[in-house]
């Protein structure tokens, strides 16, 4: 056995560009990276992005784009077409209807984006404690949940701001209360899949303690899941809000959102048609890039579940 | 199954119960009566007002005595109509309001399985594309503009339906088009995506290799299996044309459910605002019940457990 089988001679070094061969070259991309290369790809969702952008804008910068505001009645005025004095026409009291178009886009995004935050947090304590105490903690939680979310939650909002007097803070108030639920059971169902993974043993093995195990490796790996239920949120909340305006039940003139204009709108359609078609459309774009944009980034975030 | 069947109705006990003792200490919350704030009333009559609603009695009392009256389906006199119990009301708007919503759902699945099922058998091709932009848009847009629109369009301009009101057949076509328009949106959704999944199953392969005919395939095969997903809809489809009932109704001028509690709340008729809001509660929790157990009956490989049931 002392025969060698390979000797020096059969081996030669690498040239130096062959040892390049092993390099990594590309620059390593995280997930996120990684997630928005996807989503830019998608036409749609980057479309609607830059839609929701320019919403979010002129919900914010509109009011300085003419010489009016959204309170001051100009009885000289009252119910006129859109023209170049008033581009999107007047209402029955001379308000000039541009200025309360993008007044009340701003409120219903504000109402859907707090909504939406409140959510997330309410959600991801919750739900972080069930999916990673489990047992009884969870169960007893869970219970709960089940029995708030058993009862219909549009009736439970329309109750709450029929005894608290309706503005943007108690709608927001009122739609968190239930809101949170299904939130709570994303986050539950993402830990409890993610809590015994290795690299979270390894993490507790390595001595960290709960809530670092909770916030630096828990809650950041079920972000994705997290996320699109918030931009699904957005425009569900902006619906409720439209809805209770539609009912009498949203913010009070001269404030408005775009439900209570439509609600205006509605009771002089046959007259003054036009005055429904802003707000209408504003509504209805809003949700629809909120859809378009959360259905991508779904998309982008997981790209096992697309189909 | 006989024990998850006692236990989600033990559970759904519990919630009416929630819901009525929330429902009723938010009315009691509310500073004031809808009494007090008619001017001038003799206080005589107001005492005798207080005792014919029993809001002379402690809080304690009243409340036990709702929960007796509710025992009994009794759900007290509208505090606005004289002389009317909210359970007469009920019985007046619930035939309009149930027509309206059974026509509404079963338009809803038949359109949503149809173009879902277009969608997936066109997968990827304009059909395809074109099923998800209109199902998207019908998620999108909000109900009662779908519904001041068709109004405007075919009541006011084309006048090809009557503007309001449920005086003739043709009267149902619009409504129920509002109303049903978001939950065929979610079933076309759901529809195509599971019969994509189905479609690519082992079984179907085997069912192409016995050399069965491709209508059989998809009928008997693909689509049953496809449209489970859809059954798990039923609950939150309820809640939602519910909900989209009360618009609808108000901007057709209907008079069933949703149009009393629309007014409930303007007139501030609390025993109406709470009889109502039970009314729709139980029904909803009764059709997310139905549907847990007819899931179990559809899909034999769900089994319903005690222990574990969403």
């Amino acid at each position: 056995m002392s025969e060698q089988l390979y000797t020096a001679s059969d081996f030669e070094k690498l040239t130096p560009s062959e040892k390049q061969t092993e390099k990594i070259v590309r620059p390593s991309l995280s997930a996120w990276q990684d997630a928005w290369l996807r989503l830019r790809t998608n036409k749609m969702a980057m479309v609607s992005l830059f839609i929701l952008i320019a919403i979010v804008l002129l919900a914010i910068f509109g009011q300085f784009l003419t010489p009016y505001d959204y309170q001051t009645n100009d009885l000289s005025v009252t119910n006129q077409k859109p023209s170049s004095e008033h581009w999107f026409g007047t209402d029955s009291l001379g308000r000039d209807m541009f200025e309360r178009t993008w007044m009340g886009a701003g409120i219903s995004l504000q109402v859907g984006m707090y909504a939406a935050l409140i959510d997330l947090l309410l959600g991801v304590i919750i739900g972080g404690i069930m999916g990673y105490y489990g047992g009884r903690i969870d169960e007893v939680l869970n219970r709960i949940c089940e029995i708030l979310y058993s009862i219909p939650n549009m009736l439970i909002v329309i109750l709450l701001i029929v005894v608290l007097e309706p503005s943007m803070f108690t709608i927001i108030l009122a739609l968190s209360i239930t809101g949170w639920i299904n939130m709570a059971w994303i986050v539950r169902g993402q830990i409890m899949q993610l809590k015994n993974q290795e690299y979270v043993l390894a993490s507790r093995s390595l001595g960290a303690g709960t809530s670092r195990i909770l916030f630096r490796h828990l809650i950041p790996n079920s972000m994705g899941p997290i996320i699109v239920t918030i931009t699904m949120t957005v425009p569900s909340a902006i619906f409720a809000e439209a809805f209770l305006s539609f009912l009498g039940l949203g913010v009070q003139s001269p404030a408005a959102s775009l439900g209570t204009l439509i609600n205006d709108a509605l009771k002089a359609m046959t007259i003054y048609p036009w005055r429904m078609l802003f707000p209408a459309v504003l509504i209805s774009l809003t949700m629809l890039c909120f859809n378009i944009f959360g259905d991508g980034l779904r998309d982008a975030l997981d790209p096992k579940m697309k189909k | 199954m006989v024990r998850y069947t006692f236990k989600k109705l033990f559970y759904m006990l519990v919630s009416i119960f929630v819901l009525a003792s929330a429902t009723f200490f938010l009315m009691k919350a509310i500073p004031g009566n809808p009494f007090q704030s008619e001017k001038n009333i003799p206080k005589a009559i107001q005492e005798k007002l207080y005792a014919q609603y029993g809001l002379d009695k402690p809080v304690w009392d009243q409340y036990l005595n709702y929960m007796d009256n509710l025992v009994h389906l009794d759900l007290g006199m509208s505090m606005k109509q004289q002389y009317v119990t909210v359970t007469s009301i009920i019985q007046n708007g619930f035939g309009y309001s149930l027509q309206l919503g059974l026509f509404a759902i079963i338009f809803a699945v038949a359109a949503g399985v149809l173009f879902g099922l277009i969608a997936a058998l066109n997968h990827r091709k304009f059909l395809d594309s074109f099923t998800i932009l209109i199902a998207v848009l019908g998620v999108s847009i909000p109900n009662f503009v779908v519904a001041s629109g068709l109004q405007y369009v075919f009541g006011v301009k084309l006048r090809w339906f009557s503007v309001a009101g449920l005086n003739s057949p043709t009267d149902f076509i619009m409504p129920v088009i509002a109303l049903a328009l978001l939950p065929a949106a979610f079933i076309a959704r759901l529809t195509r995506s599971s019969m994509l999944e189905v479609l690519s199953a082992d079984y179907i392969k085997t069912a192409k290799a016995k050399g069965l005919a491709g209508r059989v395939i998809m009928v008997r095969h693909a689509l049953r299996n496809a449209i489970l997903p859809v059954v798990t809809y039923v609950g939150p489809m309820t809640a939602n044309i519910i909900t989209g009932s009360v618009v609808i109704e108000q901007i057709f001028g209907i008079g069933g459910l949703g149009k009393f509690f629309v007014n409930s709340i303007t007139n501030r008729d609390y025993t109406l605002i709470m009889g109502l809001t039970l009314f729709y509660a139980v029904i909803l929790m009764l059709a997310r019940f139905l549907t847990d157990i007819a899931y179990g009956f559809v899909d034999p490989r769900i089994k319903l457990s005690g222990k574990k049931g969403g």
